[in-house]
């Protein structure tokens, strides 16, 4: 191990056997397809959590026998309970963000792309990469078993051999505190009602488990971006993804310690009878909470959004950098002020520790914080929009290649736009009164940080399958999914800004007693429906992932004739990326239609003054693949 | 390793190591960023209890003060063994080294009997995590049980990092032959840390709870 501290030497072999290629893999290409992978299932769980509670809530009292089968307790008879809806709505939540938005688009491509791009051959820390994907693995199937801790006698009957506080059977399914988990009634244990017994513990290890895969990601990533950039590999030549990945390291690197100090603080007062969130004299479920006293619910919240803010920042960060890049590479053009582009990355990453308080407008705090965290998150508007309007200058004029993974990053911007203008009404103050816990605020994060990072991820996956698997995606499926998916996404999420606007409150199982909501339910149907729709036609999107693998068209090292160093070497790449040769830069990220130079491109590793028509031969392969279909 | 072509790009031109440290030691100094926002979330949740409660101040001259103080006189002293083996390990002295990092451990060591004696005093006192002695809440009426829980969950921390503190430097003193000099700086960066660590919740925890006079 001592030898690490020599990018150049190659430090393990290639290994043979199923298990170390696989399984326990060093190679950061296999690491990343593993959290890909983990991101595609955990995804599918979330998605069909998601459709359960749209059923519901259309259609209350739907009778599904195979709930029953699974939750004999939760859904008696097949029709759910609403304490089940809530730990959907927990369940829900909490997969897409950890184990979705913070999985595929830092711990897949990222892992897979960070290392080629600087010209690395592989992470910094191979051994603490494979580490981090499995201690991540591991994170997923405790809130997996939290589902079931309260809802199924049997995995309930194994969780309560860990001690008093894990005994189930409160009848619910697992956790109903939210992605929030907020005390005091999270931090109560089973007295305050069903679904905050064994599986809320649960929950609350998955996260903390979680907290530090992603902290040993964290690690890795800054040191192989800062430490490992090969020869002409300066900072101000990374690709904008390079810049995106670091930036959102940085901010896990110093949120998610934050999360997991209160995680262990919250599962202290559950386990160990300390008060950190409780205060004294609580009256819950008819009876006063006796022994606690001391303690401040409002503290989680500021622990928790502490971490909260700079996670959807995690989330997307990675999306804006694929789609900076692939912007670019499709427009032909260059990235539009590329070193604005750098700066708001940084700037939203920055601010994004002194927002957290818009979370808690309604919190009671003093108004003059009030203001100042009003005015802090509106600022973060500005470097929002530096990006947006360099995304659209980029595309300003272009010769546009409109591809399948072009058409997911324009959608990107065009949802995160969408998404963004109302951060701006719900970071000020007296707006998020009548907003906050409706479903205008759905509206938002689903939007801006839910639906627009999968965009990106859709992007990255189109644009990089070829490089990772060595064929093309089909073009035409792509296309279908992607028209369907993005109109499909809107009609969910625009609806919702104007249930919010009707008052609609977020986290309720049913809308049925309420007057003033009567008149919604044409609204809430036809959400319902336009889920049901984009939900099932991910299905193309997964076959055409798996069938492509195998039946796709054969991509060559450069099918999009992009300039990246990760299109200078064969698809799938070799071992160590570069073949045991260090490539060297010479360009920026982004040189596309130079002025003189032959070809509309030039590849990161173009040697200057080449005659560079000789120079491109063979190395750039089919060029024309992409963007005629 | 640095050719002239990059001496001309500089430190952050790529194909260097801009901070001139290798991997693994760039990796301790983050890992010590964010363990110590760790700590920063703790010690900030015990100041916001604390302002919010009344807190009681129970830590008389003996044991306590006296313990902790010694406590801290201990770490302190480690971290200078933990300098001398870094310095021997600098001149390329391995078993000098060697001795040293086993003086910083055996001083870790020390560090925890102590504490462990002076949690058991107040355990015995009736301490809890989830409750306070009787004596103490007649004499700090309406006091917080919150005490014994940062109490215990803030030393118990740092104790722990000390625990995994001589271990690893154990473990670093077994290898130390085959250790490069860079690989005893990690092991002493991580000590000093967390002997910083203590440097604050040492006047936080006990010094601001001192008994009053009368
Ligand atoms: C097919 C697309 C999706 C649909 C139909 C959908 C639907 C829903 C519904 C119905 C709720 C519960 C609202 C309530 O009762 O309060 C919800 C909550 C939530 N969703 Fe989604 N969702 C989708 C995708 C996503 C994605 C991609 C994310 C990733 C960030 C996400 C994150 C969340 C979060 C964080 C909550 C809040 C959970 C809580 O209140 O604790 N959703 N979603
Ligand atoms: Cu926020």
């Amino acid at each position: 191990m001592a030898e690490a501290t020599h990018p150049e030497v190659h430090r393990h072999p290639a290994p043979t056997g199923f298990i170390r290629k696989y399984i326990f893999s060093l190679d950061h290409k296999v690491i990343g397809i593993q959290y890909i992978l983990l991101a595609l299932s955990a995804v599918v769980v979330g998605m069909i959590m998601s459709v359960l509670m749209r059923v519901n809530l259309s259609w209350p009292g739907t009778h599904l026998k195979i709930m029953e089968t699974l939750f004999p307790q939760g859904a008696p008879g097949g029709v759910m309970t609403p304490e089940f809806y809530l730990s959907l709505v927990t369940m829900h939540g909490t997969i897409m963000v950890f184990f979705v938005l913070t999985t595929a688009p830092q711990g897949g491509f990222g892992n897979y792309f960070l290392p080629i791009q600087i010209g690395a051959d592989d992470m910094a820390f191979p051994v603490l990469n494979m580490m981090s994907f499995w201690v991540t693995f591991v994170g997923f199937l405790v809130l997996l078993l939290a589902i079931f801790a309260e809802g199924n006698a049997t995995v309930g009957g194994w969780i309560s051999k860990l001690g008093e506080s894990f005994a189930g059977g409160s009848g619910t399914v697992g956790p109903i505190g939210g992605w929030t988990g907020y005390p005091p009634l999270s931090a109560l244990g089973k007295i305050a009602g069903p679904g905050q017994g064994a599986g809320v513990n649960l929950w609350i290890i998955s996260i903390a488990i979680f907290c530090v895969g992603s902290l040993l990601g964290a690690l890795n990533f800054i040191t192989t971006l800062l430490n490992m950039r090969t020869r002409g590999m300066s900072l101000m030549r990374m690709p904008l993804t390079c810049w995106a990945w670091f930036t959102t390291a940085i901010l896990a690197l110093l949120s998610f310690p934050v999360l997991l100090g209160g995680g262990i603080l919250l599962l202290l007062d559950r386990i160990a009878g300390t008060s950190f969130f409780i205060p004294g004299g609580l009256y819950v479920s008819g009876s006063t909470v006796p022994l606690h006293n001391g303690g401040s619910p409002l503290l989680w919240q500021h622990l928790f959004w502490f971490f909260g803010h700079p996670e959807v920042y995690i989330a997307i960060l990675p999306g804006m950098g694929a789609t900076s890049h692939i912007l670019s590479t499709f427009a032909r053009k260059p990235v539009f002020g590329y070193r604005a582009m750098v700066f708001a990355i940084f700037a939203i990453g920055g601010l994004g520790f002194f927002v957290w308080g818009h979370h808690m407008f309604i919190s009671g705090m003093s108004p003059y914080s009030a203001v100042a965290f009003s005015i802090l998150t509106l600022s973060i508007g500005v470097p929002s929009a530096i990006k947006t309007f360099n995304w659209l200058g980029t595309l300003w004029g272009a010769k546009i290649r409109f591809t399948t993974p072009m058409l997911f990053a324009i959608g990107f911007v065009s949802l995160f736009v969408a998404g963004g203008i109302t951060g701006l009404v719900l970071g000020q103050t007296s707006l998020d009164f009548f907003f906050h816990d409706t479903y205008f605020v759905t509206a938002h994060f689903h939007l801006v940080m839910g639906v627009a990072s999968i965009f990106g991820m859709f992007a990255a996956t189109y644009f990089w399958f070829p490089k990772m698997f060595g064929r093309m995606m089909n073009e035409s499926l792509g296309k279908f999914h992607f028209w369907i998916t993005f109109l499909g996404v809107y009609a969910i999420f625009v609806p919702f800004h104007a249930m919010g606007l009707l008052g609609m409150p977020r986290r309720y199982a049913s809308f049925g007693e309420y007057e003033f909501l009567k008149n919604s339910h044409s609204l809430v149907l036809f959400v319902t429906i336009a889920a049901i729709i984009t939900v099932a036609v991910q299905v193309v999107f997964y076959f055409n992932f798996f069938w492509s693998m195998f039946k796709g068209k054969v991509a060559g090292d450069n099918p999009w004739e992009a300039t990246t160093l990760e299109w200078t070497i064969p698809s799938p790449p070799p071992h160590d990326n570069f073949a045991g040769v260090v490539p060297v830069v010479y360009h920026g990220a982004y040189e596309f239609s130079v002025p003189g130079a032959p070809n509309d491109f030039i590849m990161q590793t173009e040697p200057e003054g080449v005659a560079l028509g000789a120079e491109l031969g063979g190395a750039s392969g089919n060029g024309g693949n992409g963007h005629k279909a | 390793m640095a050719t002239e072509a990059q001496a001309l790009a500089g430190d952050w031109g790529g194909g260097v190591h801009p901070y001139r440290v290798g991997h693994r030691k760039l990796g301790m100094w983050l890992f010590i960023m964010s363990d110590s926002l760790t700590f920063s979330t703790l010690l900030m949740g015990y100041a916001y209890l604390r302002a919010s409660n009344v807190w009681p101040t129970p830590f008389r001259f003996y044991p306590s003060i006296v313990f902790s103080s010694v406590m801290t006189l201990v770490l302190l002293s480690s971290s200078l063994t933990m300098v001398m083996a870094v310095s021997a390990s600098a001149r390329r002295n391995k078993s000098s080294a060697r001795k040293w990092i086993v003086a910083t451990a055996l001083l870790g060591v020390t560090f925890i009997v102590l504490h462990a004696i002076e949690w058991k005093h107040l355990i015995d006192e009736g301490l809890r995590p989830f409750q306070l002695p009787a004596e103490w809440v007649e004499k700090w009426p309406g006091a917080t049980p919150l005490f014994g829980a940062t109490f215990f969950g803030i030393t118990g921390m740092h104790m722990f990092h000390v625990f995994t503190g001589c271990i690893y430097l154990l473990v670093v003193a077994g290898r130390v032959k085959k250790l490069k000099h860079e690989d005893v700086e990690i092991s002493g960066l991580y000590w000093h840390f967390v002997d910083l660590v203590w440097m604050f919740v040492f006047p936080m925890i006990y010094l601001l709870s001192v008994y009053p006079k009368k």
